[in-house]
């Protein structure tokens, strides 16, 4: 059980939350052949974009609806209408994703309302499925927004109905924003070994992997989960829901098909891997693959061969709700004492967390904390590393944004393997950034002389020796 | 900011873009609009000043995914580098709090972080439901004894441009000629010095420390650069300067015009990229500031540095050779990095205008021949096509661009501010002429295009099928 805080201070330091809308973004980036379009003033977009493109090292399709002073004060539904209709028609996309921002939530604008209008006065782009998604930047964060992002394409893109089972191979899989592409692929791997066949939502595996494409540059997402596949996801066997802030698009989608589900906190650490395997086995009624088995033994040697290093470092971290909440589970389960804990955000589990405190704050209370509790590791995004400089102690680096590192997206941190390396990574930061004992020097003393230099020969001899 | 006072900063009569010829500061269109917004401008303007606290006063959106920006770089404080935010919620929102949660914001930065100065940047959500930061502003500087500055920079206000206006509007109504500068002190040779200011230099990735000596050496204080490494005392002594320089960019032109209106002030527009433009600088510089021994001594160091660097240059210019480049940067950028490219014996086979003026393209015209090629459209893949076209060996734009050229195969430099090396100045050349020797001649570039034996095989298979 945590204690959690609530950072009351008035002004955020260093901050360490993203914006929902920013979370919804990432979230439409996973649908196939989409664009994600913010209704705001034209810097909510330019931002997001710059920070995606950095994050992933990939170009960012996104769009604004560009609010001026005028339309700020007497409504904004035309530039609704007009970015949709200009979306529509430069990229012809399959879905756009039109998620507000804390200047037009203020404002009150009703984007459901505007995007039924726009889809009467333009009969033409009816084949365009056009999600509205609330995402006040005043609530929340990146991981809340892509969450919302979920239950609005749910809404959107699946059929209500009572066809569970209708394809007995496939099941939903409800990724949280935790999961960077990379761990896309592993749960799809891991799912694929037992002969089923996901739908994931969204597949950032798919669209954000980082692969070189030989049709080039598009102004579409391209790879990601298409719209024809979530629109069959009433008829899998199970969902899947990975990460206690996709509850309740789990929710959502059962209500509105009767899939039956199964929820994951994380996938990080022996426990929680053996329970998703446990039910992929069940689902599937195919005995574990041995290759599964391989991994496991390989995770349950690198936790002994690192537990001298491990077990009972100090350690600080700063992430998203969801996100934390998986690290400490894992990282509590090798033993590493979780010295300072932030979250970006509330959330309900927090309290829930095997660690003394949470505190909801930026990365100033991380820095605060972590100095209090002597941390020796830090686990935060590139931003944590001016922190660990100052701490002088090293850096795992994780979760948003990663822009001081390659790969970051295509890290794979869930499973057997992913949890692995992650203990390895983190046993060679602690071993090399253990301090050394200092050298004690002796009264008699053990140099040389000053005056007995000039008698020995000079550096340059010995390397003609070995040159 | 009511809608006058934005159309007047938009109007500024010393920009080019207002006579004839106007291609810049369009509005922007919903849908295929790419850029930031007045705040980004504003905060992109002013955020180097490095002693002071600088809070975004909205939502998160504002600060959380764009502080912690690293181009600029400062030799001494580091408070322009910690991220600030009110993060107003939406109970602020609703209750109306964004005052008294900024005014108590100021006092936590100004307590905790001992500042020089405090900028406010006012955002949409609390522009839109009417906080006053001025006044709260005015109640904390009281209140805590430290300059708080409020910059009314609202999102939809307009464009970039127009944030890096408002930047300038703002620090000349609040802080330039609010101090006197100290007496210079008395040089060892004994030659006098003379104070100038630099506007629209950013010092990215410290690249002006390369050029900052040839200063020293010549007898210029520089008072004040706007604002690259500088320090809030320094912006308030800017009205004291003999001359102004307003460095490749045109977004804060309305001080230099200020400050020749209100302290007969000359200024005048160059730029330290390339061999020819610096050594230009400064002969400008040396003409408007100092008298017929000055320009001889200017001449003396030019000369030197000029041989120097082309001896280091030599080994590039053969490299480069006739090596093709396309240059998509706007404004005063696209011809002064042409004249770089030139002076490194690269073809240049053409450049973006999307942000030149008229005088701008007279430049390209007589630096490319009349036949040159100018590309005003900003959409990403028709760049990409026009590259290919083109069959250029390098593309030379900013970080928005450097994606899509990679996924396309298209060799890359960014030469915007979001860039990591310094290329100003005489030895700036030479590590612009290493990097670009780096990237074009990249073992990868080819093997990207190279098929693996299986696709062959395979297109064999289909066609037989």
């Amino acid at each position: 059980m945590a204690m959690v805080h609530i950072s009351n201070k008035p002004l955020t330091v260093n901050p360490l939350k993203v914006s929902q809308p920013m979370g919804a973004t990432l979230a439409v980036l996973g649908l196939d052949q989409a664009v994600p379009l913010q209704h705001g003033a034209q810097g909510c977009t330019a931002f997001s974009k710059v920070f995606f493109t950095r994050h992933f090292r990939e170009p960012v399709p996104l769009q604004t609806t560009a609010m001026d002073q005028v339309v700020t004060v007497m409504g904004a539904d035309n530039s609704v209408i007009e970015a949709l209709r200009t979306v529509a028609e430069l990229n012809n996309p399959e879905v756009i994703g039109l998620m507000t921002t804390g200047l037009t939530e203020t404002q009150g604008a009703d984007i459901a309302r505007t995007v039924k209008e726009f889809q009467r006065s333009s009969p033409e782009f009816m084949d365009i499925s056009v999600i509205p998604i609330n995402t006040p930047d005043t609530l929340g964060s990146l991981e809340s927004g892509y969450a919302r992002a979920l239950e609005a394409v749910i809404e959107h893109l699946v059929p209500e109905g009572r066809v569970a089972g209708y394809r007995p191979r496939q099941v939903n899989v409800l990724l949280s924003s935790m999961l960077t592409p990379g761990d896309a692929e592993a749960v799809r791997a891991w799912v694929e070994a037992f002969g089923l066949r996901p739908v994931m939502l969204p597949d950032l595996g798919g669209s954000l992997d980082g692969h070189f494409d030989p049709a080039g540059f598009s102004t579409l997402s391209r790879g990601g989960v298409s719209r024809i596949d979530v629109a069959t996801m009433g008829k899998s066997i199970a969902t899947l829901a990975v990460g206690p802030s996709v509850f309740t698009a789990a929710d959502r989608l059962k209500s509105r098909t009767g899939v039956p589900d199964h929820r994951f906190d994380g996938l990080m650490g022996l426990a929680a891997c053996d329970a998703f395997t446990e039910v992929l086995a069940g689902l599937s009624g195919r005995s574990v693959p041995d290759g599964i088995d391989r991994l496991r033994e390989q995770l349950l040697d690198a936790m002994v061969d690192t537990h001298f290093v491990l077990g009972a470092l100090r350690l600080g971290v700063a992430a998203d709700p969801d996100h934390l909440g998986m690290l400490a589970h894992f990282l509590t389960g090798v033993g590493i004492q979780v010295v300072a804990a932030v979250a970006s955000s509330r959330a309900e589990g927090l309290v829930d967390l095997p660690i003394e405190a949470v505190v909801v704050g930026d990365l100033e209370d991380l820095e605060a904390q972590a100095q209090a509790g002597k941390a020796q590791v830090l686990i935060a995004n590139s931003h944590g590393a001016d922190i660990a400089e100052r701490l002088r102690i090293p850096l795992l680096r994780a979760g948003f944004p990663l822009y001081d590192i390659f790969g970051g997206a295509a890290r794979k941190w869930v499973g057997y393997a992913g949890s692995r390396q992650a203990l390895f990574d983190l046993a060679n930061l602690a071993s090399t950034a253990r301090p050394e004992i200092a050298p004690y020097h002796s009264f008699y003393g053990k140099e040389r002389p000053p005056e007995m230099d000039g008698s020995v020969p000079a550096v340059s001899g010995a390397s003609t020796l070995l040159g | 900011m009511n809608a006058d006072e934005i159309q007047a900063l938009l109007d500024e009569p010393a920009c080019a873009h207002n006579n004839k010829g106007k291609t810049g500061c369009a509005k922007s269109k919903p849908g295929a609009t790419q850029g930031g917004c007045a705040f980004d401008g504003a905060q992109i303007a002013l955020l180097p000043i490095a002693d002071a606290a600088h809070i975004v006063h909205g939502p998160i959106g504002c600060a959380g995914s764009s502080w912690d920006a690293r181009g600029t770089r400062s030799s001494g404080p580091d408070t322009y580098r910690l991220g600030m935010i009110t993060d107003l919620s939406d109970i602020d929102v609703v209750m109306g709090r964004g005052e008294k949660k900024l005014f108590h914001a100021i006092g936590q930065a100004a307590s905790r972080y001992r500042p020089a100065a405090v900028f406010v940047y006012t955002t949409c959500v609390p522009a839109l439901h009417g906080d006053d930061v001025a006044a709260v502003a005015k109640v904390a500087a009281e209140r805590w004894q430290i300059p708080v500055v409020p910059v009314d920079c609202a999102g939809f206000y307009g464009s970039k441009s127009l944030g890096n206006r408002i930047a300038g509007e703002t620090l000349y109504r609040h802080v330039i000629g609010t101090r006197e500068p100290e007496p210079a002190r008395p040089r060892p040779d004994g030659l006098p010095t003379h104070d100038i200011n630099l506007i629209g230099e950013y010092n990215i990735a410290g690249e002006f420390w390369r050029v900052a000596p040839l200063f020293d050496e010549l007898g210029l204080r520089i008072l004040c650069t706007l604002s690259g490494d500088a320090r809030f005392h320094e912006v308030q002594t800017m009205h004291r300067a003999k001359a102004n320089m307003v460095v490749c960019s045109k977004a804060m032109l309305n001080v230099a015009r200020k400050l020749q209106e209100d302290y007969g002030t000359p200024f005048f527009e160059g730029s330290f990229y390339g061999v020819e433009d610096t050594s230009q600088a400064l002969r400008d510089l040396a003409g408007l500031v100092g008298d017929a021994d000055f320009r001889v001594r200017t001449e003396v160091v030019i000369g030197r540095e000029e041989g120097r660097v082309a001896q280091r240059l030599a080994p590039f210019r053969e490299r480069l050779a006739g090596r093709r480049a396309l240059i998509f940067s706007g404004g005063v950028k696209s011809w002064s990095i042409v004249s770089a490219l030139q002076d490194l014996g690269m073809d240049v086979v053409a450049t973006g205008t999307e942000k030149s003026t008229e005088e701008d393209r007279a430049r390209i015209r007589a630096l490319m021949g009349p036949e040159a090629r100018m590309i005003g459209n900003n959409d990403q893949s028709a760049l990409m096509e026009t590259c290919r076209d083109y069959g250029v060996d390098i593309l030379f734009a900013g970080g928005r661009y450097l994606y899509p050229a990679l996924k396309s195969g298209i060799p890359f430099l960014d030469i915007n501010h979001e860039r990591d090396f310094g290329y100003a100045g005489y030895d700036g050349l030479v590590e612009l002429a290493q990097h670009i020797a780096d990237v074009i001649d990249n073992p990868i570039w080819a093997q990207l295009v190279l098929k693996p034996a299986w696709h062959q095989r395979r297109a064999m298979a289909l066609a037989c099928a």
